[in-house]
């Protein structure tokens, strides 16, 4: 029965190299986050394009988690939908997770579990007996639950040729204020090491194999590309209320903002963090501290919109400037809280009551996230409203690799404020009057010393000077200034990239974490089926007026979102008008990531080939 | 020009305050609330405590929720910047307020509505916090902007317009106050003016939050025969529980303080009151007495009036932050931006 000292030789087989999926099962807080983060870096140490997700239970500890690697040369790293390795250690889903994966796959498992490898034939397994090996290296007993993981990151090391010193170096970078915990994690990955070369006879294709691709990337997960942007964006208010996926935004600009922005000379906070009782109370936060002149944000998800409404509407009225980080998932409260999708963008463009539109904008990657809580203050003050930056849990949550970020050229763009300085020299001050003719005016802030510089601040129920008015033309007025505005806002939210191929009368639009899956899937239907398709991504809402030139330029366009409605595709055909007959849809709603086999299949379906 | 127009104004509205401005510099546009409202009157002593503690009006915030209260705002210092924000939600406003700049002087006006029901969660928070800023409850037991229903300070078996009895419990939002830490806890009456402004001065003075529940009868819903939060009621059966003088710190007078007799209470810009005894002995620094007192006057239906409870040493809400001394909303670039260098560091580590 059992492989482990097999005498002979593993089968031939042509290897693969530099392509494969790991998924790792194991029970949530059990520590093997740390673990499969090593294992990732170590791989992307060597050079070769990589992502990690982890598909997590919304519970503390006990149930069962699972997190994916995908490697690949060629640099596809959306998530991939077959499970090239397994690796047991959660008894509870073994059966599950082993009956799961494609044929030819590879299944490393914890001795202890009650697997019998009569189950699937068809699959190569390798029995590794983790309590003697962390009994052997790890002294101390209670230390030994903690290691135990970095067994499996040393036996896949020895088996994927993944270079163990990449391992030492990923877990020294990691613990490298825990000098200890990093040395004994390093002997547990060297005896899971030690152990398979003595004990693992290599029967199966994959490998790693060093290349140059990830030189000077940066891993990190979406979330805290935002903090940083924000940080560098100059944010002085941060307030919120926790709720996943959304909490490690806001705990790690408060770590940053710790770090990097405490005044030398008095050792006091260029900043302040507030954590809220609700997400009302934080949204109101934000627009009292913008309206008395703070660059102020808070993060959220889905659940948290739904209570901020009533307050972005006053926003939009009152035109008070707000960032809002939505890392949207699958809701309500007890929905899939811990899964991914893009499901509020229909809830953020109108969000709250009467003619109520905000500018949304949409990052894909980890530049795009610290870029773009940038870009979100500077238009949040000077368009006076609501801004909502649309991450996803995948993005928020999980590593990704990235470009390192570029420092901010732009100096910060404060809107139109005026100070007591330009009063005097205008002599008058009319809150609510388009002055440029963009719609946009201009505004004063609390405690400016000049006697022109109040007035009052109430929905939409004034005039041009901020007075009290129910007069129907007023309102009016009003109203149409805000829609200049929001039309103003098209030219200043991020322009979509365009991907034209030269005769494709397919076109695809797509935003955000979808943008990997759909990548993949032009080359899959390109090399596979010579299906030549051209790419529109969205990068910010209202939509540019390029957006509606390539629909009109397209036989057949694609919205791929990853929600049950096609929220995006409806908003596009608003836009669009009589082209809407063009618009498709693909939607991907399962909690978990969109993959490219997905879009691919659909879209031969869809086009009848 | 000037002199021609000097006969008209009363030589009261004449007189400066230690900025030079007189008291019509501190009115803001005209009411348009129900003649004889409660609230009216209590504009006017807000705009009295500011204009006697020379205030500057371009550093006042002024924030409301929604109600005929939340309205007030723009009935008094037209020459600030005012918000009337959402029903129950100011405090969130004002407390962002307060963190973007530290240096405003602000004041809030609540109803009861607006605070004890839609925005207790809000309210009691803001407390918590201890955010810095004057906060007035307008209190007439009724929502009087949408037409009278009991709010939930509505005294157990008061009557409404229409005769139903209310059955439940009402909310104090100052013993709520007190327990939460609260370091001004003020209770007056819209009628009692002379009171209310030096309370209002009070306030002024206190570095924390200062919460003043005042009765404020609504004389279109709630001022019959049978509601405890009518005219009639309130004149009949208020209780001062001292007399108060506030002595502001740039016009000090020496009052003898009188063990028994008279208390002092001291605040940090100098400023002090002096509680003149008027009946049993109370100190509203005993935090157990305040309650005790307050239970005492719930269950025998009693309307004690006068400054509940003071603690002045609570650090505010921008002290426990540690803010920056200069306000966070003008800062400078070069001190919000941290430099390339620090970028660089962040993402050597990362790589
Ligand atoms: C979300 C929301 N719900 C309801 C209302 C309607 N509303 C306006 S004022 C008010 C009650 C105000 O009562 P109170 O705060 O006691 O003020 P008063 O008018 O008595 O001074 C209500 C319920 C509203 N404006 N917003
Ligand atoms: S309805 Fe009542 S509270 Fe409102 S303005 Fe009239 S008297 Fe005042
Ligand atoms: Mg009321």
């Amino acid at each position: 029965m059992t492989t482990l000292a097999a005498p002979e030789k593993p089968k031939a087989q042509t290897q693969i190299i530099n392509d494969f999926s790991i998924e790792i099962a194991t029970i949530n807080g059990s520590g093997s986050q740390t673990a499969n983060n090593m294992l990732m870096r170590s791989i992307f140490q060597m050079g070769i394009p990589c992502s990690g997700k982890n598909l997590f239970p919304s519970n503390i500890a006990g149930l069962p988690t699972w997190f994916t690697i995908r490697a690949n040369g060629d640099g596809y790293i959306a998530r991939k939908a077959e499970t090239d390795i397994l690796i047991c250690m959660n008894p509870d889903t073994v059966f599950e997770d082993i009956r799961n994966i494609r044929p030819g796959a590879v299944c490393l498992y914890n001795e202890e579990l009650p697997v019998s490898e009569d189950i699937r034939t068809d699959l190569i397994f390798y029995k590794v007996p983790f309590a003697k090996i962390v009994k052997e290296c790890c002294p101390e007993p209670k230390l030994r639950r903690l290691v135990t993981n970095m067994i499996y990151v040393g036996a896949i090391d020895f088996l994927l040729n993944i270079d163990l010193q990449e391992t030492f170096k990923a877990l020294r970078k990691n613990f490298s204020r825990k000098p200890k915990a990093a040395e004994i994690n390093i002997v547990a990955a060297q005896a899971g090491y030690d152990w398979a070369k003595a004990n693992l006879a290599k029967r199966d294709p994959f490998r790693v194999e060093r290349m140059s691709k990830t030189q000077g990337k940066i891993i990190l997960d979406g979330n805290s590309a935002a903090a940083l942007g924000a940080v560098f964006a100059g944010v002085t208010v941060l307030t919120w209320y926790p709720i996943t996926p959304s909490s490690s935004l806001c705990e790690s600009m408060i770590d940053y903002l710790e770090e990097y922005r405490i005044d030398k000379a008095t050792g006091k906070q260029t900043f302040a963090h507030v954590q809220a009782e609700d997400e009302l109370a934080s949204i109101g936060m934000v627009l009292g501290a913008a309206w008395a002149g703070a660059r102020a944000c808070t993060a959220t998800a889905g659940p948290g919109i739904s209570l901020m409404s009533e307050f972005v509407g006053l926003s939009y009225y009152a035109e008070i400037p707000a960032v809002i980080f939505n890392v949207q998932r699958t809701g309500p409260s007890t929905g899939l809280p811990t899964r991914t999708m893009q499901g509020d963008i229909g809830l953020c463009a109108t969000a709250s009551h009467g003619d109520t539109k905000h500018p949304m904008l949409f990052p894909a990657n980890l530049s795009e996230c610290f870029e773009m809580a940038g870009d979100a203050f500077d238009l949040a003050e000077r368009l006076q409203t609501t801004v909502f930056v649309m991450l996803d849990l995948d993005l928020g949550m999980n590593n990704w690799m990235g470009d390192p970020f570029a420092y901010p050229t732009r100096p910060l763009d404060r809107g139109k404020v005026l100070s007591a300085a330009d009063l005097q020299k205008l002599g008058k001050f009319e809150r609510y009057r388009d002055v440029d003719g963009d719609g946009i005016p201009y505004r004063t802030l609390p405690g400016t010393s000049h006697p022109a510089a109040s007035y009052f601040t109430r929905g939409s129920g004034h005039n041009e000077k901020a007075l009290y008015s129910e007069k129907p033309d007023d309102y009016r007025n009003n109203m149409d200034r805000l829609a200049r505005k929001f039309d103003t806002a098209r030219k200043l939210v991020p322009a979509p990239v365009e991907q034209a191929e030269p005769g494709a009368e397919i076109g695809f639009i797509a935003f955000g974490t979808t943008h990997d899956a759909l990548q993949e899937s032009r080359d899959q239907l390109r090399n596979e089926k010579s299906v030549k398709t051209s790419y529109l991504r969205l990068r910010g809402y209202p939509f540019s007026p390029r957006v509606k030139e390539f629909v009109a330029r397209h036989k057949h366009v694609y919205v791929v979102e990853q929600n049950r409605d096609g929220q995006m595709r409806d908003l596009l055909a608003l836009e669009v008008g009589a082209d809407c007959g063009r618009l498709r849809s693909i939607r991907h709603y399962t909690g978990v990531a969109i993959d490219a086999r997905f879009i691919t299949s659909s879209i031969l379906t869809q086009e009848g080939r | 020009m000037a002199e021609i127009a000097a006969p008209q104004v009363p030589a009261e509205e004449r007189k400066k305050n230690r900025l030079g401005l007189t008291l019509p510099e501190y009115q803001g546009s005209a009411s348009t609330l129900c003649t004889g409202c409660g609230h009216d009157a209590i504009t006017n002593q807000v705009i009295r405590a500011f204009y006697e503690m020379g205030v500057q009006p371009h550093m006042v915030a002024k924030m409301s929720g929604i109600g005929c209260s939340s309205k007030t705002p723009a009935y008094f210092l037209g020459k600030s910047h005012g918000f009337n924000a959402v029903h129950g939600r100011m405090p969130a406003i004002s407390t962002g307020a307060m963190l973007a700049n530290k240096q405003l002087v602000t004041i809030g006006v609540s109803g009861d509505g607006d605070t004890a029901s839609i925005g207790m969660g809000q309210f009691i928070h803001l407390v918590r916090r201890n955010v810095p800023m004057i906060y007035i409850i307008e209190n007439n037991g009724v929502y009087g902007l949408t037409k009278g229903q009991f709010s939930a300070t509505a005294d157990l078996h008061s009557k409404s317009k229409w005769g139903q009895e209310n059955q439940m419990q009402p909310i104090d939002c100052c013993s709520l106050a007190i327990e939460l830490g609260c370091g001004y806890v003020a209770r007056s009456f819209s009628g009692d003016m002379k009171q209310l402004l030096a309370l209002l001065k009070g306030a002024v003075a206190h570095k924390g939050l200062a919460l003043l529940d005042v009765v404020s009868p609504c004389i279109t819903f709630n001022n019959h025969e049978g509601s405890t939060k009518a005219y009639k009621w309130a004149k009949e059966h208020e209780m001062p529980l001292h007399e108060i003088g506030f002595v502001p710190f740039f016009e000090q007078v020496e009052a003898e303080v009188k063990p028994g007799e008279t208390k002092r209470i001291d605040f940090p810009d100098g400023s002090h009151v002096i509680l003149k005894r008027v009946g049993e002995d109370y100190d509203p620094t005993n935090k157990g007495q305040a309650l005790l007192t307050l239970l005492k006057a719930r269950e025998e239906n009693l309307f004690l009036t006068g400054l509940l409870y003071t603690d002045t040493k609570t650090p505010d809400f921008c002290t426990q932050l540690n803010l920056v001394d200069q306000p966070l909303a003008t800062l400078p670039e070069s001190l919000t931006r941290p430099p390339k260098a620090v970028l660089e560091e962040v993402m050597e580590r990362l790589r």
